[in-house]
């Protein structure tokens, strides 16, 4: 509607209506004209692009879903021309690809120990769950011990070996076995407990210290060991399944988990020690980090192999997955102590000197107002590590552990199954396994990123 | 910070056991006792056992008779050749693929990370779908997969793929042509080498003309003219000495020419997409951490898109991209070392492998190797702190 008035003036009492945009401005047409075909180059890209995805996508698929065989017994299922990938081939072989060739009737130990991981990991993982202290406990400390016991079996007799090496009364008394208890061992380890509070206690109270505290830190100490002695020692009836019949992811979670455990405590020591005042712990903590990290991992699983037997005394001979263990992890604190240094370093220098100023010592600073903060906000360099180390186990397959990657390639050979896709099929689901494991972290590692970021400014 | 070391306070009463000066000296002495209890009980058991199962000790092995073969050498080698030698043979081929490795994954990482920022969808998610995919699979299992998935199903040299006649592609790995050095080659060596030389002086030449006058010098044209026609007039003067040797399919194998192992091949290509993926992830980081404000600062001066990139972005984002990327160029040599588990004859899989399981000499074989990882580590470290010093921000 509008007004014209006798001189012929025109005036619009009311909004013009909203024109659409001109169609070469919005739209899929537009968008694709701004975004894929604005010049000559971007245009090639485009299409180089395209190109590729076309050659590589309908592939994959057809490899992957449309032409695969889904069922069958052994190689005969998956001969033939244009057959995609041969699922029945992984089937056959997952039992071997997850537990390696431990033995069957026992493998439901190692899905306990899987649940398990899984049960005090989710918690420890949803940043806004409570009980966080009790739950690094669990994981840390219980899980571990427990997880020992039950792959291995237990019962591996350290009374027996640390009464032969160390006992005090051993000649006094005979082998007492009550209830698959050593008893002379407790006996002998209650009275070397006994003496050795009492020797640190007197000398420390002697140099004018707390003694009484000095005696209270070496009882827990070795209550700590006496609890880790028992329960490794004591027979709870599980058959003993040696670490050359582990494999599989079962081998490759283990290594990567045990890193990682094993790793960060230390690297928190070394990570403190490189920070230090005190020059010998310094200059010691530098050298031990970047050594390890100036040399690649195989070279470390090299040392652990054939040098560290060479360093122990005469007949001991550990066990070869645990000497791996053992590279793996010192390899891994020293990354470890990297990470946890950049958390020591972000925190600002009033914390340190608030603690301080609260008459807290140096331990208490650390462990109450230091190393909380620090650590949270390390989270995301520790899973970074840690995907790292899950992708460096599968290393361990030179110096003849069959990890996961170990346990493919050795399935590679089965003649029952030798067909001409079993080895992209084989590589097709390890790298979907991979992935998804890697993949996984590294998204949960940015969004703990994202989350400190914007909560926890300083 | 000193006073980090011990409680503060109260030190009137309380005896010396908590002075933390005694305290430090104290803690001192007892690492230090422990390090060295730990190394004299490792020395006293290595000699022990290294008595009771009879391996010889010392370096002497090393001029020992090798006896076994190397399938790629850079040096002449053959099985009458020392374990020293062995240990050069491993060694130059370790700094092989780590040199092809790290140009490959630098072309490729920039690219990619390029391509990461790009404004163009499909290039942008094609970059992250590589990255994210690369970075996410275990470098021995890529090199696997290449070797055993890719390599080894290529054609036989009988029906080997073919590039313009001169490159072939087998299950046998590529072989390339031979250049063969006539007579009269040598001046055209010299003439590139000339060549390269007159290209930076004009480089110099022309940067300081531009300070004194403002006018810029076609650089890249007169650089490019030097460096392609005065081998090129060499090359016609002297008659055309370097020629190149094409390979020859007779029988079942190819004759002439130069092989690469496909050992070689699964090796640095892996290694260089893999490492790639991380270049890109730096390389994007650091273009991101140069702000919006110094390209629009750039344009309103009137410098071209060009030449904003090149004077005043990338120079920026290098000063961010370099350190991470030597972090990454020694990674990729330590990687190398994955050689063994595919039989590429580097230093680990030649001295720590071979040589070790021949001698048994573990200790000794172990320390050069590691030692000669730390070297390029030290090394490596010593110029990225000069060079950080260099570029450091002079904050005012």
């Amino acid at each position: 509607m509008s007004m014209t008035f006798d001189d012929g003036t025109f005036i619009r009492n009311e909004m013009a209506p909203v024109l659409p945009p001109p169609t070469q401005r919005i739209g899929a047409v537009a968008w694709m004209r701004e975004n894929l075909f604005s010049g000559v180059l971007n245009t090639l890209l485009t299409v180089f692009g395209i190109c590729l995805v076309a050659l590589i996508v309908p592939p994959f698929v057809r490899f992957m879903f449309l032409d695969a065989v889904w069922a069958g017994e052994n190689r005969e299922a998956c001969l033939g021309p244009e057959v995609g990938a041969c699922w029945p081939f992984i089937q056959a072989k997952f039992g071997q690809l997850i537990y390696g060739f431990y033995p069957i009737s026992e493998r439901w130990r190692v899905d306990i120990v899987f649940a398990a991981g899984a049960l005090l990991l989710v918690p420890l993982m949803v940043l806004s769950w409570p009980f966080k202290r009790i739950n690094a406990f669990l994981f840390f400390v219980a899980y571990p011990v427990v997880a020992f016991v039950l792959l291995t079996g237990g019962n591996i007799n350290a009374s027996a070996f640390l009464l032969e090496r160390f006992g005090l009364i051993r000649g006094l008394v005979g082998d007492a076995q009550i209830a698959g208890v050593n008893l002379v061992f407790w006996v002998d380890y209650v009275l070397t407990a006994l003496l050795v509070m009492a020797a640190i206690g007197g000398l420390i109270a002697l140099l004018g210290g707390s003694g009484r505290s000095a005696a209270r830190t070496t009882f827990w100490v070795f209550l700590a060991f006496g609890l880790l002695i028992f329960i490794w020692d004591v027979d709870v009836g599980l058959d003993y399944v040696e670490t050359r019949q582990w494999g599989g992811l079962l081998v490759t979670l283990v290594i990567a988990v045990t890193g990682i455990v094993a790793s960060l405590p230390l690297g928190i020591l070394l990570a403190l020690g490189r920070r230090s005042q005190m020059p010998v712990v310094r200059l010691l903590s530098v050298v031990f980090i970047e050594f390890w990290r100036g040399v690649p991992l195989i070279t470390v699983l090299f040392f652990a192999t054939y040098m560290l037997p060479l360093f122990l005394p005469q007949g001991t001979n550990p066990d070869a997955l645990l000497r791996a263990l053992v590279g793996v992890a010192l390899f891994s604190a020293a990354y470890m102590a990297e990470v946890v240094r950049g958390g020591l370093q972000a925190i600002p220098k009033g914390q340190y000197e608030g603690a301080m100023a609260m008459g807290l010592t140096w331990s208490q600073m650390m462990r109450l107002i230091v190393l909380p903060q620090a650590l949270t906000l390390v989270i995301p360099g520790i899973v970074n590590s840690f995907i790292s180390l899950f992708k460096d186990t599968t290393l361990v397959l030179i110096v003849s552990i069959f990890d996961f990657l170990g346990q493919l390639r050795a399935s590679f050979t089965d003649p029952n199954w030798a067909t001409p896709v079993t080895l992209y099929t084989g590589f097709a689901f390890a790298g979907v396994v991979y992935f998804l494991f890697c993949f996984g972290m590294s998204r949960y590692s940015l969004f703990v990123e994202r989350r400190l970021n914007t909560s926890h400014r300083h | 910070m000193t006073d980090l070391a011990g409680p503060v306070g109260g030190r009137a009463k309380s005896s010396f056991i908590n002075d933390p000066k005694v305290r430090s000296i104290g803690l001192q002495l007892i690492a230090l006792v422990v390090v060295v209890f730990l190394g004299w009980s490792f020395t006293e058991n290595a000699r022990d056992n290294l008595a009771a199962q009879k391996i010889a000790t010392g370096f002497g092995f090393l001029d020992n008779t090798a006896g076994f073969g190397i399938n790629q050498t850079l040096i002449p080698y053959s099985e009458t050749s020392t374990y020293g030698r062995a240990f050069v043979v491993g060694l130059l081929n370790t700094l092989l693929v780590a040199v092809v490795g790290i140009f490959l994954a630098t072309i490729i990482g920039f690219l990619v990370g390029i391509g990461r920022l790009s404004k163009n969808f499909v290039v942008r998610t094609l970059s992250t779908v590589y990255v994210e995919v690369l970075r996410n699979l275990p470098p021995l299992f890529q090199i696997l997969f290449w070797y055993l998935a890719v390599l080894s199903a290529m054609p036989g040299p009988r029906n080997s793929i073919s590039l313009f006649g001169e490159v072939f592609i087998s299950n046998r790995g590529i072989i390339i042509p031979r250049p063969l050095f006539g007579e009269g080659a040598g001046i055209v060596v010299w003439a590139i080498g000339l060549a390269i030389l007159l290209a930076i002086l004009f480089r110099h030449w022309a940067a300081s003309r531009q300070e004194e006058t403002g006018r810029f010098l076609p650089v890249l044209w007169v650089n490019l003219a030097l460096i392609i026609g005065l081998p090129l007039i060499a090359m016609i003067a002297t008659g055309f000495p370097i020629s190149f040797e094409v390979p020859q399919l007779k029988g079942f194998n190819f004759v002439g020419g130069v092989q690469v192992i496909p050992e070689f091949v699964a090796l640095t290509v892996a290694l260089a997409t893999y490492t790639a993926a991380f270049i890109a992830e730096n390389v994007r980081s650091g273009i991101q951490s140069v702000s919006h404000g110094q390209t629009e600062a750039a344009h309103s001066l009137g410098l071209r898109h060009a030449q904003t990139l090149r004077l005043v972005i990338i120079p920026q984002a290098m000063r961010v991209i370099i350190p991470p990327l030597t972090s990454q160029y020694l990674n990729l040599t330590k990687n190398s070392s994955l050689a063994v588990g595919i039989g590429y004859p580097d230093l680990v899989a030649v001295f720590a492998g071979t040589a070790l399981n021949q001698t048994g000499q573990a200790i000794e074989i172990i320390a050069i190797t590691m030692g000669v990882y730390l070297l390029l580590s030290i090394i490596t470290a010593t110029i990225m702190n000069v060079y950080n010093k260099r570029v450091a921000l002079v904050e005012r």
